[in-house]
């Protein structure tokens, strides 16, 4: 039987999308061993957040207000605290869940199994299974700790719906933590975006290293995305050359999608963008090498030049 | 400033669609796979090296940059030390040990290990290994050092004696900005390889490096000779004192499955739009 705390993740006061796919595999986890499952919401907003969260079928939702920016100094003593409670804390393996639950981890010497894509709960036991090597190859694991830490795909989890009800809240206390002090936070900027959230989207379109500029990707990528009601996205090579911001990119050491249709422009297919979309329902690459490694996962191939097939698509796409 | 950098030997990332598993689907087997320093390593090593020279002065060296690698004590690893030592750092350290008896949680307590031994004013290691992904390491050892960690370091700004830090924090919402006091843990994000992501206080303020666009510098011939007279300190887990409990045990290892038919070559845009509408029905 596997008590379980789910920790969610708050941004600008507000639990994320996140935090419901990690209660989704949370479920998972207690009905599969025939335990329960609880949540945390921690941080500015912590109390508006909890309210909010107690729809979803959790015992109870813990709450801990901390104000100011997040540090993972700042909230992994806490969390470990509430932790003690639980045989196993779930959290989104974004970049706060992975920032965060690794130090939880150690407070508690728990074994941590990150980015895990299935929960086994066979005869009660729980293992996991989770994609490594970029996706090649998949690996089941047992943790053997008293108490185990889990990071979630947020592409293999739905989010988890609201189950009417009201889960009781309870405060818990903030623990402190000489690290914390080490750490000053100075600020942070959020991007805001109209369109729909890259992980979380039915359409996404990318658009890689031939896209040449930051002009071309607002002028040609940008009008088929709106056209479509899609996500962008972005292979490393574009991040990094700066045509869009870095939290577009999409591969192993970005985000990892799992659209319906995922849409691959002026994109080679290096093995560590295929690693973020490989996952899609249906993939189109639009590039002029027939050749390039994006037609190993491909679905539809268009062998064109993006600068004027792009166009022909918006328009087309439009007109239906 | 003494910086110690990790750096593990993963199997070459670029092809690890060509990586088997055993029969018994209890190893991944990487025959025929060259060994390589994890890129994410080779990353945060650059800025290890940029943190500790005058890059207007031939990239004169004004620190120590201190590599750690955890691996079996054979040809390879000890290659992938020598080519970092060939790119600038100081000194090797190889901590024997058998890829199957490691996981995050020994690996951080062998870091902790070295790191009390060595006292370096930062640790500066990749965010992941590209093999298993985890993404753990890290941020265990900087709890077992009660140290802070800035993961996905973006930008790095400090003075040569690097005790205070402004660094810039990729998350996947936007940027964080953060001033830590260390000594403390760093790991790196895919933009650390910026021509200005790294000021020290030493390098002239408006130097900017090459563009790199896949990994760190490249060696230079004079680096290669150097390396050689360079030295690797070798040691076993238990000559540490560390920790050597494992906390997870893989059961078993699988190929994902192949992508099912084949792909479909489309004439034009319009014939595209057409199939995606009609037979995959996707819009």
């Amino acid at each position: 039987m596997a008590n379980v705390l789910v920790v969610a993740e708050l941004l600008e006061g507000k639990a994320r999308k996140t935090t419901l796919c990690a209660v989704t595999a949370a479920k998972q986890i207690a009905e599969g061993t025939g335990g329960s499952f609880d949540i945390l919401s921690i941080g500015e907003g912590a109390s508006a957040s909890a309210e909010e969260l107690a729809a979803y079928g959790a015992g109870k939702v813990l709450k801990a207000e901390i104000a100011g920016g997040y540090t993972n100094e700042k909230y992994a003593a806490t969390v470990a605290e509430a932790g003690k409670g639980y045989d196993v804390l779930v959290a989104c393996a974004t970049a706060y869940g992975k920032d965060l639950l690794p130090r939880v981890a150690a407070k508690l010497d728990a074994g941590v199994a990150s980015d895990i894509s299935t929960v086994h709960t066979d005869g009660g036991k729980l293992s996991y299974t989770r994609p490594m090597y970029a996706g090649n190859v998949s690996g089941t694991v047992e943790i053997t700790t008293d108490k185990q830490v889990v990071t979630v795909r947020q592409s293999e989890f739905d989010a988890a719906e609201a189950s009417g009800g009201a889960s009781p809240a309870e405060d818990i206390a903030i623990q402190s933590d000489p690290a914390a002090d080490k750490v000053e936070f100075l600020g942070v900027e959020v991007v805001k975006s109209e369109r729909p959230e890259l992980t979380d989207a039915d359409v996404v379109v990318s658009g890689g290293r031939a896209l040449k500029s930051e002009e071309n990707f607002a002028n040609i990528i940008e009008p088929l995305v709106d056209a479509l009601g899609a996500a962008m996205g972005a292979s490393r090579a574009a991040c990094d050359a700066g045509y869009v911001p870095p939290e577009l990119q999409v591969g192993q050491t970005g985000k990892v999608v799992a659209p319906n249709l995922y849409i691959a422009i002026g994109i080679s297919g290096a093995i560590q963008h295929l690693a973020g979309m490989k996952g899609s329902k249906t993939i189109v690459a639009i590039n002029k090498d027939k050749e390039a490694p994006i037609a190993q996962v491909a679905d539809y191939f268009l062998v064109a030049d993006l600068f004027d097939a792009v166009p022909a698509l918006t328009d087309a796409v439009k007109k239906l | 400033m003494k910086i110690l950098v990790s750096i593990k030997r993963v199997a070459d990332p670029d092809n690890a669609s060509k990586l088997k598993v055993s029969a018994d689907g209890k190893a991944v087997t990487s025959e025929g796979l060259e060994w390589k320093m994890n890129p994410f390593d080779d990353w945060s090593l650059e800025a290890a090296l940029r943190l500790t020279e005058n890059a207007a002065e031939k990239n004169a060296r004004v620190g120590e940059v201190v590599l750690v690698s955890i691996g079996p004590n054979d040809e390879h690893t000890q290659r992938i030390i020598r080519e970092g030592l060939a790119k600038g750092a100081e000194r090797g350290i190889l901590v024997e040990a058998e890829e199957g008896d490691l996981d995050a949680g020994v690996v951080s307590s062998i870091l902790k290990a070295i790191v009390d031994k060595e006292s370096p004013d930062l640790v500066v290691m990749g965010k992941q290994a590209a093999d298993g992904d985890s993404n753990v390491a890290g941020t265990k050892l900087a709890e077992k050092l009660g140290w802070p960690i800035i993961n996905y370091a973006m930008t790095i700004k400090t003075n040569d004696d690097g005790k205070t830090l402004e660094v810039q924090r990729e998350l996947d919402t936007g940027v964080a900005a953060l001033k830590v006091s260390g000594p403390a843990v760093l790991t790196t994000s895919d933009r650390i390889l910026h021509p200005e992501s790294v000021k020290n206080g030493v390098t002239p303020e408006d130097h900017k490096y090459a563009k790199l666009e896949v990994g760190g510098r490249y060696a230079s011939l004079k680096g290669i000779m150097q390396a050689k007279k360079k030295a690797i300190d070798q040691m076993s887990i238990g000559d540490l004192g560390a920790d050597a409990g494992k906390a997870l045990n893989y059961t078993k290892f699988e190929l994902p499955p192949a992508r099912s038919g084949e792909t479909t070559f489309v004439e034009d845009a319009a014939d595209l739009v057409d199939k995606l509408h009609n037979t995959a029905k996707v819009i």
